[in-house]
């Protein structure tokens, strides 16, 4: 037996805590005992309930009735899986998920790198290109909603004065145009976020190498490609799941700006429509189980991906 | 040396377009947004291209009829300012109050379960709404919180808690603990130590924790939709305005005006405490 072992079973059997632990523990649990019981309440006894009722063909009287305890059944995972509406819905993720992630980590790297260099006003310009993300969800899909609207939308006006279209485009209400407008939303709502964790980055980087290089001729194209990117690779892959975990489940943006038409349905305003619309609890939560197992197999894939590369 | 001096200017260029380009994509939708509110509906129609109003077009009509109450004629938006302002103080200051001295004792106390307690709060910080969504609004419908402030207020708290607690936690570990033992020594509580030395030394990194607490329950959607759709009184302005632009032909005029109102708060509260707000997004940037 191996001493870690020993010494675990000898821990095993524990020596009665000193009153100075115990103390420690009375003060350490009335300071959390609060919070854990919120965060009990609100988010791990309904990730457990939405469990539950995923096997359950229930509606709000029997929730209301019988609480947890319905007959147990597997048609909701049979009735999504064979859906074609849900596959559908998971490719629309996909396809956002994709395309947000990957642009607005883009745009925010880029903005970064625009910024790294000090110049007068560079404060007020980092400060206004974080309006996009502190100002309200709502809010930014109305104004889209009104610059993108056929009729009177500005966007359109321009366009059909200045641009030559013959006809004023839907953004919002026709198939291919309604998913790129939503992607390029979230690309302007979220690249901020990108570039604020660029910058810090930027920032902490040694200055000396990339001189060094220089003295050595590398062109800037050379020292961006040779030194500051790789230095920069880890806040990419945080960067990378970060996104992925937040877009793959948003809800806001897609609810607000098409609520799900123009083939834009993804899987969260699906999970939102049974809910409300059909008040289908069980395929609602069979849906949202479905989505965290899938999230999180995307998500043991790209660990497993990133930490071979970094390797 | 050519390619060099090719790419300086090229990049040199790019550079400028790029922060010229995103200067206007961050800022137009809000200029917009700002002069559709403060121009009548009917000079719009008249000139689809309006965007720089002459002094006298300006009016703040749509401004009167948005905040006026329903029984004014108008759309009840000081009600909705007031409902956001409560459920969006209440729950940043209760968070605030319960994460602290959490954070502190995660920091500081070794405690039977702590591991566990801090391992819970990284597993939940990444959890979507729309998971949870479907229990939190059947069971608060059983409970009757369904559709009330206090129960928005309280799903609130349990969003929030994860980041600020994970907010505080990083800074609170860098004081050092040196500090607490020699009040220990002097015969301080915990509780003592926490609220005499801990506090005002982490005082910066709690108020940018707490705006952007502010922040995020301000800013709320889903969880306002699916509690309060049914109330009107109890409306945010979140809510309050998709209802409005849901319901009956509403002119645009009134839709940007409403949510100049909803994005006013904020970008006040930015506009003077940029530093603090900025570092506290960095720090809890992860969330959102």
């Amino acid at each position: 037996m191996s001493l870690t072992a020993l010494n675990r079973r000898a821990g095993a059997s524990r020596p009665r805590p000193t009153p100075s632990q115990r103390r420690a523990n009375r003060d350490g649990w009335s300071m959390v005992l609060p919070i854990v019981v919120i965060v009990t309440a609100i988010i791990i006894v309904p990730i457990i309930w939405t469990f539950i009722l995923s096997f359950q063909e229930a509606r709000y009287s029997d929730v209301a009735r019988n609480g947890l305890f319905n007959p147990l059944t597997l048609s909701n995972y049979t009735d999504v899986l064979t859906s074609h509406g849900f596959w559908e819905s998971l490719w629309v993720t996909i396809i956002y998920t994709a395309g947000t992630t990957i642009g607005s980590i883009a745009v925010g790297f880029l903005a970064a790198l625009a910024l790294r260099n000090a110049f007068r006003g560079r404060g007020a310009v980092r400060a206004v290109f974080l309006l996009p993300y502190v100002a309200p969800v709502v809010a930014g899909a109305y104004v889209w909603k009104v610059m993108l609207n056929p009729q009177f939308g500005i966007i359109n006006e321009w366009g059909t004065s200045y641009l030559g279209w013959d006809q004023p485009i839907d953004f919002l209400g026709r198939a291919p145009f309604a998913m790129i407008t939503i992607i390029v939303f979230e690309v302007w709502r979220y690249f901020p976020f990108a570039f604020l964790f660029f910058g810090a980055a930027l920032t902490g980087l040694p200055r000396d190498i990339e001189e060094a290089a220089l003295v050595d001729g590398a062109t800037p194209w050379q020292k961006f490609r040779h030194v500051i990117l790789p230095q920069v690779m880890p806040v990419i892959a945080l960067l990378t799941l970060l996104r992925l975990v937040m877009t793959f489940n948003k809800f806001d943006d897609i609810f607000l700006l098409t609520g799900g038409a123009a083939d834009t349905e993804v899987a969260a305003v699906r999970v939102y429509d049974q809910l409300v619309g059909s008040s289908d609890i069980g395929a609602a939560s069979a849906n949202a189980v479905i989505l965290a197992v899938i999230l999180a197999i995307g998500l043991t894939v790209y660990m497993r991906f990133t930490r071979r590369a970094e390797d | 040396m050519d390619v060099i001096r090719f790419q300086n200017i090229t990049f040199g260029t790019l550079k400028w377009v790029l922060i010229v380009g995103l200067l206007l994509a961050s800022l137009f939708p809000f200029y917009y947004m700002v002069v559709m509110s403060f121009v009548p509906v009917q000079d719009l129609l008249r000139n689809p291209s309006l965007l720089v109003p002459e002094l006298q077009q300006l009016t703040l009509d749509t401004y009167r009829q948005v905040v006026a109450s329903e029984e004014d004629g108008g759309f009840g938006f000081a009600r909705f300012m007031r409902n956001s302002a409560i459920v969006a103080t209440g729950a940043t200051l209760l968070t605030m109050l319960l994460s602290v001295p959490a954070a502190w004792a995660m920091t500081r106390l070794k405690f039977a379960g702590g591991r566990q307690v801090s391992a819970m709060f990284l597993a939940v910080y990444m959890f979507p709404a729309i998971i949870i969504a479907v229990p939190v609004f059947v069971g608060f419908q059983v409970l009757g919180l369904g559709s009330t402030l206090i129960g928005l207020v309280i799903a609130y708290i349990a969003l929030i808690v994860p980041v600020t607690v994970h907010m505080l936690r990083s800074y609170m570990i860098s004081i050092p603990e040196s500090i607490d033992e020699a009040a220990m020594i002097d015969g301080a509580t915990r509780w003592q130590i926490m609220r005499k030395i801990t506090v005002p030394l982490a005082l910066p990194t709690i108020m940018s924790t707490a705006l952007y607490a502010f922040m995020i329950a301000w800013n709320e959607f889903l969880f306002a939709l699916l509690f309060l759709s049914a109330k009107p009184e109890l409306w945010t302005v979140s809510l309050g305005l998709t209802r409005l632009a849901d319901g009956q032909e509403v002119s645009r005029t009134i839709l940007m005006a409403g949510s100049v109102l909803l994005t006013l708060p904020i970008v006040i509260m930015y506009a003077f405490a940029e530093r603090w707000l900025t570092e506290g997004l960095t720090a809890g940037a992860e969330k959102g």
